[in-house]
């Protein structure tokens, strides 16, 4: 991890200029270079988008038509009421409002959890800060399937199997908002702070009207990444929940669609596009804010 | 405690209350980290370490067996080599591609493309789309009569292989779809890279004649070789941990020719109840994550540059 450029992570994060000309010099003429490099930038985007394009399409067909030979991009009717029929197969619904209620809260204590203790970390001092942080960080080594199996013999301790908690802690103490947090906190400038804790302000409030403030680019980068990756999560729902009918998330409702109706292509695209919106429509709106997100923490929602 | 009093008795009384209190305020800021960090990564990490010395079913009696999990790995588990195996391959061949392709189109979206931030917007869609969508959108593309084949057959009059039958194509496919998937994130790292170059260094090796294929090898390249290592030592943790591209594509099949060791860890636990196996082979991946990281910090000495 190249801490070198995380250390100039701080509010001033350079915004790319939106034209610079890095790179390749503009050739001297700039018809020629320039128009192949946008046929092949297209060409790319084309074969790229397909699989999408294609979903969409057959979300649109009726089911007896998505594997007609020769393929058509329109079949003999265009179905949009396969959106809404998706919702009568099995509790869809159900998923969705899961989903969404799951990420939310989650994503709600990890902001909490790493601000307080990315502020600890980054703006006070204290005995064995530096260690402590090491050991923080360390944990961050540790992949997740190493821990979802002793995880789940946690859960079943707990008595919390196929609860919403087990969705929503234990994986909500990742080190990495922390991390992300006390990198940003260290760029803020300690007069700010002094002139309020000058006037009688102690940290709890310095926090809250001073630094919290000014983190809200910071704040956001971190509260995408959660979110999605709450969003998208596969792998410990899978293993935690074992009541998908009420407690099942959206991947793993598309994962047992498969299953339940894999003879229903139709309605199988139709979820798999709906799933598809927020997170697309969450990239497009924070275009700028996720790049420099992925530029200055280089860690995504994953 | 009587040693910090000792050391702190040297200050002024008045900077060590001040001190004291700091200190007591920052264990509150840490507190909810700490408390989470121990219960949810400290202790199944210690768990997990025990498990894989027992015998130890999802239910029922345990008993301790000491490394007999680590032994029967190797010696005796027919799924276990081959999820070695598979998860190696699958390596080998994501991650080369992986930043082949997401370097390339980070070139080729420089400043003279027109829209290109949308471009961008466009690649980076499928790696935050959940990726069990992604998977059944490419497991329908992939069928006998799906959109490969259809084409194929009509427009060329080539049948195509069965994809997703054939234990050779079975794994190309996963990869190819997990690069589809996946390198949009590595297009970023290397794109915010490219804009950050530094233009006089640029602009000097410009007047000295470099351009082309030498500007690209002797200039750009090395200039965001942090970037391409960073990139590279991160996919290859993630390629190593690939689990729901092969499960839902293929099921680990045809036999067990896609079975990356994630699922091998997956169906032991989950599947078999056989806790104490999966965690050893955990262990095992995370010795093997460690070790290949290891290697390539200390490899980045050769081609990594950090001065600017």
């Amino acid at each position: 991890m190249s801490t070198k450029s995380l250390e100039a992570s701080a509010p001033g994060v350079k915004h790319a200029a939106p034209d610079r000309t890095a790179g390749a010099a503009p050739s001297e003429r700039p018809g020629a270079r320039g128009v192949i490099a946008h046929i092949v930038v297209i060409l790319a985007a084309c074969v790229f988008v397909t699989p999408l394009v294609w979903a969409f399409f057959s979300a649109l067909k009726p089911n007896h038509e998505i594997f007609s030979i020769p393929p058509t991009l329109i079949a003999s009717e265009v179905r949009w009421h396969n959106f809404l029929d998706v919702f009568h197969y099995g509790p869809f619904l159900t998923y969705i409002r899961n989903s969404f209620l799951i990420a939310i809260a989650g994503t709600a204590l990890v902001l909490f959890v790493s601000a307080t203790a990315g502020y600890a970390f980054g703006r006070l001092r204290w005995r064995g800060r530096d260690l402590v942080f090491v050991l923080f960080l360390g944990t961050l080594m540790v992949p997740q399937e190493v821990l979802v199996v002793p995880m789940y013999q946690l859960m079943q301790w707990l008595g919390w199997v196929n609860t919403p908690q087990s969705l929503v802690l234990p994986f909500a103490f990742t080190a990495f908002g922390t991390f992300l947090m006390r990198q940003f906190f260290r760029g803020i400038p300690y007069e700010l702070e002094e002139a309020a804790r000058v006037d009688g302000a102690g940290p709890i409030r310095t926090f809250v009207t001073i630094v919290l403030p000014l983190s809200k680019s910071a704040l956001a980068v971190l509260t995408v990444f959660t979110f999605i990756s709450f969003w998208n999560s596969y792998l410990w729902p899978l293993i935690v929940v074992t009541d998908y009918e009420s407690l099942g998330t959206l991947p793993i409702g598309l994962a047992t669609f498969a299953g339940q109706f894999g003879t229903r292509w139709d309605l199988q695209m139709a979820a798999t596009v709906i799933s598809m919106i927020p997170t697309t429509l969450i990239v497009i709106a924070l275009q700028k804010h996720l790049v420099k997100g992925i530029a200055t923490a280089g860690l995504g929602g994953r | 405690m009587s040693a910090v009093s000792l050391t702190q008795r040297k200050r002024s009384s008045g900077g060590n209350a001040l001190r004291r209190i700091e200190s007591r305020q920052a264990l509150g800021f840490i507190s909810p980290a700490l408390a989470g960090l121990a219960l949810f990564t400290v202790f199944p990490v210690a768990l997990s370490i025990a498990m894989s010395f027992y015998d130890w079913p999802a239910y029922g009696d345990r008993e301790f067996i000491g490394l007999s999990n680590y032994v029967n790995l190797f010696t005796n588990n027919p799924d276990f080599i081959p999820a070695l195996r598979n998860t190696a391959v699958f390596t080998l061949l994501y991650v080369p591609l992986n930043l082949v392709v997401s370097l390339s189109l980070a070139l080729l979206l420089g400043p003279r493309i027109r829209g290109r931030s949308a471009f961008r917007v466009l690649f980076f869609i499928p790696v935050v789309t959940p990726i069990v969508a992604n998977v059944l959108v490419w497991k329908m593309l992939l069928q006998p009569r799906g959109l490969l084949n259809g084409v194929s057959t009509s427009v060329l009059g080539i049948q195509l292989p069965n994809f997703l039958a054939e234990p050779g194509w079975a794994m190309i496919m996963v990869v190819v779809m997990s690069v589809w998937a996946g390198m949009g994130y590595n297009m970023l790292i290397f794109s915010a890279a490219l804009e950050q170059l530094p233009e006089s260094v640029l602009e000097a090796a410009r007047v000295d004649g470099a351009h082309g294929a030498r500007m690209l090898f002797r200039i750009v390249l090395p200039l965001i070789s942090p970037a391409i290592f960073f990139a590279t030592v991160m996919t290859m943790i993630t390629a190593m941990q690939v689990f729901a591209q092969p499960q839902l594509l293929t099921g680990g099949g045809p036999g067990n020719s896609t079975m990356p060791l994630v699922m091998f860890i997956y169906n032991e636990a989950f599947t078999f109840q056989r806790m104490g196996v999966a965690a050893a082979a955990a262990w095992i991946l995370f010795a093997a994550i460690i070790t290949l990281t290891a290697f390539q910090f200390r490899a980045q000495k050769r081609w990594v540059h950090y001065e600017h």
